[in-house]
């Protein structure tokens, strides 16, 4: 009992720490060291639960509830304390001004249809579509339409209010005190001048222009050190290569060889068709029935033609198709 | 340009209120992870120190490449691993040659590293080698008791590092109110020489002693272990003094439906449902409710049945 005045006991823990207590010499074996904790720490846990059942409880259903005091160990956060949120710039102005947030009826009344009408959301007064008429004043201008306008003005004035808000929400960022729910995501930078629709860039389109600016050196990026995490671009182009015309031995020959591996190749494709004796005399053959015939032309005609025809017939599909149009149209 | 991004559903919106800092902190998550090289015994070590902090901690089991703590640049994904699993504890268990079963304990502050205190586990007893009464067995998640003995924890700064990481570790959840009946376990760590702790578990046994305060007992429950301090970093001044701040005035809770008049004094609101007649359950002895005469009703004049119907509609 007269140790529990140098314990230090912070019952918001729950914890005990006896700073006095040293061995004067170490036990010799396991078993009586842990013997030794054990009687200490009962000790400590006695003085404890000294302090905690004699704290005025309340009982419940499962047991007597103690309320704890606030813990006397100061032990460091784990985040940063929640930062006041920066006033918007309509507050602001408001406590400049001195205008007073005033509550307003959820409800209205809408003399239109003599009913109780939600102020906000749906099926609320003044809708649009519960609009059926707009009077005409002397400003309006011809030719105007008065519903058309009053959509797009709306349309205008939730845009402002979208804007507002953003802006707001970036001064909150600024200090630090963005709502836990809200996050401001980076789209893509916009390009000042022209008024393209800044797009978000895809994880793959980074990648790609990655690719370009990391090859995009003399070198083609081929000495260059590669960024943690780099990938090699993916599509490689092919590459062509020219060997030198000038003629020379080594390099300079292969030009030559080439060239003549390939009209060799050639050559040899076609040597056996060089000379064709059978098509040759057939060609000449030919030749001589058409000058025999040229001299018959003055006397029969229609035999001419049908042999001009023929070869032209044979070997072109568009006559023979010709000939079955033909054939169609007679049937 | 800047897009707001807004949850969708409300689950992950709550999720991100549970996250965000807050004013009073109740309570830190632990997250227990391992390196390229464990042993048995450490193994055994992260689990068991699981099972303790069951129900505010975390455990990876894969093994991580490139957590070194102590080391410039080896402790970013260990702060990614602390945001992403809310966790502002971490024990990191890992074995060399060098350092044989070392176990790094330590505090984020905003998912940075706030400090480290490096130990090494000896002597390691689990779980499962300890022979008790299974009704001793604590609950999950209770509140344990907290004890530290010797003289080391004062005059060594390693130890009295170690005894404020410690505490930190195995306090628990912060409660404002306790349940007397739920107080069954403590965690007795005893500095045996200037770099040597003894840290044991136990259960608490509540003897009658005649008077409010029962007589405490510890039935050693284990897991015990000896931690031998190695390396050390402390925070540094300017942190300390950023990570210490506290809330100067407490959030009120608000109260609702009362409100308090200096002529009445304090008045409450009441709210009550409407009465649903047609729902409510009607006594079982009244005779009209009873089914065979009203059966018997209906067999012998189905016309009458009808015209009562009729006149309960008109109603």
């Amino acid at each position: 009992m007269e140790n529990q005045s140098q314990y230090e006991v912070d019952l918001g823990n729950l914890m005990a720490f006896n700073p006095s207590h040293h061995f004067p010499s170490l036990p010799s074996s396991r078993e009586e060291l842990v013997k030794e904790c054990l009687q200490e720490g009962t000790k400590l846990v006695q003085a404890i639960a000294d302090q905690l059942f004699n704290l005025p409880s309340t009982e419940d259903i499962d047991g007597p509830l103690v309320s704890l005091p606030p813990p006397t160990t100061k032990l460091p956060r784990s985040k940063h304390l929640p930062k006041p949120k920066p006033p918007t710039k309509w507050e602001s102005f408001a406590q400049k001004r001195g205008i007073k947030k005033r509550k307003k009826d959820k409800v209205v009344w809408d003399e239109q249809t003599g009913t109780w009408k939600r102020r906000y959301g749906y099926d609320r007064v003044n809708d649009d579509k519960d609009v059926p008429i707009i009077e005409a004043k002397m400003t309006d201008e011809p030719g105007e339409d008065p519903f058309a306008k009053r959509q797009a003005e709306k349309k205008i004035r939730v845009e402002k209010q979208e804007k507002n808000r953003m802006q707001n929400l970036k001064q909150a960022d600024k200090v630090g005190a963005l709502p836990s729910h809200v996050q401001l995501a980076v789209t893509a930078l916009p390009i000042t001048g022209t008024k393209a629709v800044p797009k978000k860039v895809t994880k793959h389109e980074l990648g790609d222009v990655a690719g370009i600016v990391a090859t995009s050196t003399a070198s083609g990026g081929k000495f260059d050190k590669k960024l943690p995490g780099e990938k090699a671009p993916k599509k490689q182009g092919k590459q062509r290569k020219f060997l030198p015309v000038v003629e020379g031995t080594g390099i300079g020959s292969q030009e030559k060889e080439q060239t003549e591996k390939v009209l060799n190749k050639l050559m040899s494709k076609h040597s056996h068709e060089i000379l064709n004796v059978d098509k040759a005399i057939t060609m000449y053959n030919v030749k001589r029935e058409k000058k025999q015939k040229h001299r018959k032309n003055g006397q029969e005609k229609s035999s001419s033609t049908s042999s001009k025809l023929k070869p032209k017939n044979n070997p072109n599909k568009k006559s023979v198709k010709k000939g079955s149009s033909k054939k169609r149209k007679a049937k | 340009m800047l897009k707001i991004k807004t949850p969708k559903k409300g689950r992950v919106k709550r999720e991100l209120e549970k996250r965000a800092p807050k004013l009073v902190e109740t309570g830190k998550k632990t997250l227990l992870l391992q390196g390229t090289k464990t042993s048995n015994t450490l193994n055994a070590v992260l689990t068991e120190l699981y099972l303790l902090k069951k129900g505010s901690a975390v455990r990876y089991t894969r093994k991580n490449e490139n957590i070194r703590p102590f080391e410039s640049g080896g402790e970013t994904s260990l702060e990614f691993f602390s945001l992403k699993t809310d966790c502002s504890i971490f024990v990191y268990g890992s074995t060399s040659k060098k350092r044989p079963d070392n176990l790094v304990i330590g505090r984020t502050y905003d998912h940075h590293i706030y400090d480290l205190v490096e130990v090494g586990v000896e002597n390691f007893k689990p779980m499962n080698s300890f022979k008790f009464d299974k009704k001793l067995a604590p609950q999950v998640g209770s509140k344990p008791f907290v004890c530290f003995i010797g003289e080391g924890f004062e005059s060594v700064e390693e130890l009295k590092h170690l005894k404020d990481v410690l505490v930190d570790l195995l306090r628990g959840e912060v409660i404002e109110s306790l349940n007397l009946a739920g107080v069954d376990r403590a965690y007795v760590c005893t500095a045996s020489s200037s770099n040597r702790v003894f840290f044991t578990h136990c259960a608490l046994r509540l003897k009658k002693s005649g008077t409010i305060v029962p007589r405490m007992e510890l039935v050693e429950i284990g897991p015990s272990m000896d931690l031998i301090v190695r390396r050390h970093r402390l925070p540094n001044d300017s942190l300390r003094k950023e990570a210490m701040k506290t809330a100067k005035d407490q959030p009120k809770k608000k109260v609702k439906n009362v409100s308090h008049d200096s002529i009445q004094g304090k008045i409450g609101k009441i709210y009550i449902p409407d009465q649903k007649l047609g729902d409510m359950a009607l006594p079982n002895k009244s005779k009209g409710v009873k089914r065979e005469r009203r059966e018997g009703k209906r067999k012998n004049d189905p016309n009458e049945h009808a015209s009562k119907k009729q006149k309960e509609d008109s109603m």
